[in-house]
């Protein structure tokens, strides 16, 4: 009798384990508020690759439907962050991560503006620096600056 | 070089990275598949749900492993290539994914046959999402050994089969 309830407990595991396409309306249970969160987070961290600029989490494809449901089953299962992102980048690549890891192939990415920023820096200072230098160079003789000054002080005596 | 020349040569650097970038299609999603074994699957033919086709049936031979279903209209578009790959002798497996089985038998009756030497049914999409599939009809390119070679989004067309998928499994087939 015991084995034969063993049976069906596992069985009814089996059920529930493959039946993971979700109902929509109906609301999903978890474990530990852990779980939900890890869940609702990562809904948002995946990008649907059928229509790309919506994550899982907005998209109404029905890929992305199939997702949701491995993923909730990832996180009853008890997988964490790591693991549900490498399966997600083992199979669809590292597109569907809305934040890409930092590695080789995405140093550009991450650094690229600020790389940009620089280099906008270091051009707004040669081009302040040259322009400085024409003012300095433009030194005027003995005479010339003494008529300047006169004339600037004849310009004040009027006011 | 003369300071007046730079905002030409950026100017030129923008034209070129819009020039590649735009040119680029983002539906396109390279596939980490590529260069790796086959994904396990084992799954009920669709004739005759009593066999069944698994991973280890692509090997052995390059195979053209085909992604396909009666609702997706652009599979239709392919569909005379598949025949006429198979009809030059080349090893199709096709995936049904997401489909109902009737439709899937009808579909291959009104388009003209059955190209695929046989067809894993996937009901439930979860082998679909193995392989990474998004967007139907997909194809890839499975060498002897059961390693993915290559992969095609979107439909067949002859430039891409006479360019690209031919000589690749003409290459592959020189191959131990």
């Amino acid at each position: 009798m015991r084995a034969v309830l063993g049976i069906f407990i596992a069985m009814s595991f089996l059920i529930s384990a493959s039946a993971h396409a979700l109902k929509a309306g109906v609301p999903l249970e978890f474990e530990s508020s852990e779980q939900e969160e890890l869940y609702n987070d990562m809904l948002h961290e995946l990008r649907c690759t059928v229509c790309q600029n919506q994550s899982i989490a907005g998209s109404n494809a029905s890929l992305a439907d199939d997702l949701r449901g491995n993923l909730y089953e990832m996180v009853q299962e008890g997988a964490d962050e790591q693991e549900i992102k490498k399966f997600m980048v083992d199979r669809y690549g590292e597109f569907v991560l809305y934040r890409p890891s930092f590695d080789a192939s995405t140093y550009l990415l991450w650094i690229g503006p600020f790389l940009l920023l620089l280099l906008g820096v270091i051009v707004l200072r040669a081009n302040v620096r040259s322009r400085s230098k024409i003012n300095r160079s433009s030194d005027l003789t003995t005479e010339e600056s003494e008529l300047l000054a006169k004339s600037l002080n004849s310009q004040k005596e009027k006011k | 070089m003369n300071r007046h020349m730079i905002p030409l040569v950026v100017f030129a650097a923008l034209l070129l990275l819009f020039w590649v970038g735009l040119g680029l299609n983002p539906k396109i999603i390279p596939s980490p598949l590529i260069g790796k074994e086959a994904p396990k699957f084992e799954l009920p033919e669709l004739h005759d749900p009593q066999k069944v086709v698994n991973n280890e049936m692509l090997k052995g031979q390059v195979t053209l492993f085909n992604v396909f279903a009666s609702w997706c209209v652009s599979c239709r578009a392919e569909h005379h290539h598949l025949l006429k790959l198979q009809r030059q002798g080349f090893h199709l497996v096709g995936l049904n994914y997401k489909d109902e089985k009737q439709d899937a038998l009808m579909y291959l009756r009104q388009l003209g046959g059955d190209p695929y030497a046989m067809i894993a049914y996937d009901y439930d999409g979860d082998i679909g999402i193995e392989w990474g599939v998004y967007g139907t009809p997909e194809t890839f390119v499975v060498d002897k050994k059961g390693i993915v070679r290559y992969k095609h989004t979107g439909p067949l067309y002859r430039e891409v089969i006479e360019n690209e998928l031919i000589p690749l499994i003409r290459e592959l087939e020189q191959e131990s």
